[in-house]
């Protein structure tokens, strides 16, 4: 790790093919690492190197792939819980991603757990995989959802919230940073009230798992779900981090192979923990290389990228604002690398498509929250969200092409 | 409004339009001002009932039927997308139902705006389409979608 929180952003870009990848003949600026950040070669090497070398199917085989496979298999899970500081490795699940893991849990301990009139507490933040899971089990347990407000700037009502918990609150499920705006929510604080009334906690950690340091132990979170392709690893793996006594008491998701101790017609038992929640063939591909990426986010350490990536959102921040009608949705202090923004009388379709022409990837429209975007009173944002291989550089492109794409659309 | 060029004589037109212009940049600032330029839709049509959803922007449409041709006016929210209405009534509006309902309009991968505005379901341009012929089809029997 560095110890003056440097990086040397050419030998880091260096490890990432991508970038060098032309798109309509400019060199590609790639500003949508919320939506999905790309992967260092180690990463491209170990998914290569897994089918070329060691492929097998894991756990169950007795032969020398087999082990090797599940060793790497294995190694992956005690590299996640040392990633989010669980105490077990047992206590890591492998989903499929942010979305499986909630509804993993919305699903299992919400059908087996919730009560009709129980009720489940949310926040106007949420991403569509943090709502959508919760109305499905909430209409069917009859339980009641309800959803915690927001001020102008995105930020949380920590009275309302206070207000909103009483003897029924069952479980809240919050977003740790909002993947549209980028603000960062008091889950600490949010877990400490909601336990105080008995309430079970999951913190979506989808945007803040490759930003800021995780510690679910000192959080307390009794869930923690997040997206490993996000944190510079594959698509389709992501973890479900759950307290050993809550995953124990909770029946399985799905029922398969790997899932099961013994099976006859009359009576199945179920594996021991974390198989019992994991049927069928994983993704062992993936789940190895997901080890290369949390090797590489530990080789600079996050301090250091976060370091960086706040330089580069404060600069972008300032630059941005001096575009004139360009107002910046969720302008707060406490935030992961994400500038999300509107301007006067621009369509953010009419700018993606002209940054498109200029190399430059962005995010726009309602970023998968919809009640968020009509809480604020808007169609959708322009998003720009920044990664460690990410520039000064690029923040000076991304200004010159949006000021020529507003006036094309002016 | 009624046109006497076939459909293929107008997208041959705008293709040539189009292929004047050696930037992308004069290709978009073009469309762009198609968009600006588009005949206004009257706001009673702007409703629920006339909108053609995309991901990100919206797109109405109000299609209508008189001497035995369809007739269409629109609007969008987002400009670049309002552009391709433009296009696509200049192509279509005037024509006999048969005939809209028959059209392959090549002409949009012809025209050399960037591939993914042509193809991406996210600007709502296949969804306008398929619109303004179901449109065609209900309208040569009635007078106007309602």
């Amino acid at each position: 790790m560095s110890s003056d929180n440097r990086i040397d952003i050419e030998n880091i870009r260096s490890q990432f093919p991508i970038l060098q990848r032309k798109v309509k003949g400019k060199t590609l600026v790639y500003f949508d690492n919320a939506a999905t950040s790309q992967k260092p070669q180690s990463v491209i090497d170990a998914i290569n190197n897994y089918y070329t070398t060691y492929n097998a199917n894991i756990h169950r085989g007795l032969h020398t792939l087999a082990d090797e496979a599940t060793a790497a298999f294995e190694a992956t899970r005690a590299a996640v819980k040392e990633f989010i500081g669980a105490k077990e490795s047992e206590e890591i699940i492998y989903t499929k991603g942010t979305t499986e893991s909630i509804n993993l849990v919305a699903s299992s301990w919400g059908r087996t757990f919730l009560n009709a009139g129980d009720e489940i507490i949310i926040s106007t933040l949420e991403h569509h995989a943090n709502i959508v899971p919760w109305q499905m089990i909430a209409e069917e347990k009859g339980a009641k959802l309800r959803v915690i407000p927001i001020n102008n700037d995105g930020i949380i009502d920590m009275d309302a919230f206070k207000s909103m918990l009483n003897e029924k609150t069952a479980f809240v499920s919050i977003v740790h940073a909002s993947n549209a705006l980028g603000v960062i929510n008091p889950v600490e604080e949010i877990i400490q009230l909601a336990h105080d009334f008995g309430a079970l906690v999951l913190v979506d950690g989808a945007q803040s798992a490759v930003h800021l340091d995780i510690d679910v132990q000192r959080l307390d979170c009794d869930f923690f779900a997040f997206s490993t392709h996000k944190t510079y690893g594959p698509t389709g793996i992501g973890i479900l981090y759950g307290k050993r006594a809550l995953l124990e008491s909770m029946p399985p998701y799905q029922g398969g192979g790997e899932m099961i101790k013994e099976v006859s017609f009359e009576k199945t038992t179920y594996n021991e923990l974390p198989f019992k929640f994991e049927a069928g063939t994983p993704n062992i591909a993936d789940a190895i290389a997901l080890k290369s990426a949390l090797d590489f986010i530990h080789q600079y350490g996050k301090s250091t990228i976060r370091h960086h990536e706040e330089m580069l959102l404060r600069y972008a921040t300032s630059q941005l604002k001096q575009i004139e009608g360009l107002k910046i949705i969720g302008d707060v202090e406490n935030k992961v690398s994400v500038v999300s923004f509107v301007i006067d009388g621009v369509h953010p379709q009419d700018l993606a498509i002209l940054l498109d022409n200029q190399g430059i990837a962005v995010r726009t429209g309602h970023h998968c929250a919809q009640p968020l975007m009509s809480r604020l009173g808007i169609v959708g944002t322009t998003r720009v969200s920044f990664a460690i291989y990410n520039t000064i550089e690029e923040i000076d492109i991304l200004i010159i092409a949006l000021k020529k794409a507003i006036t094309m659309l002016k | 409004m009624s046109s006497a060029k076939s459909i293929q004589e107008i997208e041959a037109s705008l293709v040539d339009d189009f292929s004047l212009f050696e930037t992308w940049e004069e290709k978009y600032e073009y469309l762009i001002d198609l968009g600006k330029k588009l005949q206004p839709l009257e706001e009673q049509y702007k409703t629920e009932q006339f909108k053609i959803k995309g991901c990100q922007s919206s797109v109405w449409i109000h299609s209508f039927h008189q001497d035995g041709k369809i007739f269409y006016k629109g609007d969008s929210d987002a400009v670049i997308v309002k552009g391709l209405v433009s296009l696509m009534i200049t192509v279509l509006s005037g024509q006999a139902s048969q005939v809209i309902v028959d059209a392959p309009l090549d002409f949009i991968n012809e025209i050399g705006l960037s591939s993914h505005l042509a193809q991406t379901r996210s600007n709502g341009l296949r969804a306008m389409i398929r619109q303004m012929k179901l449109d065609a089809v209900t309208l040569q029997g009635i007078g106007s979608r309602e």
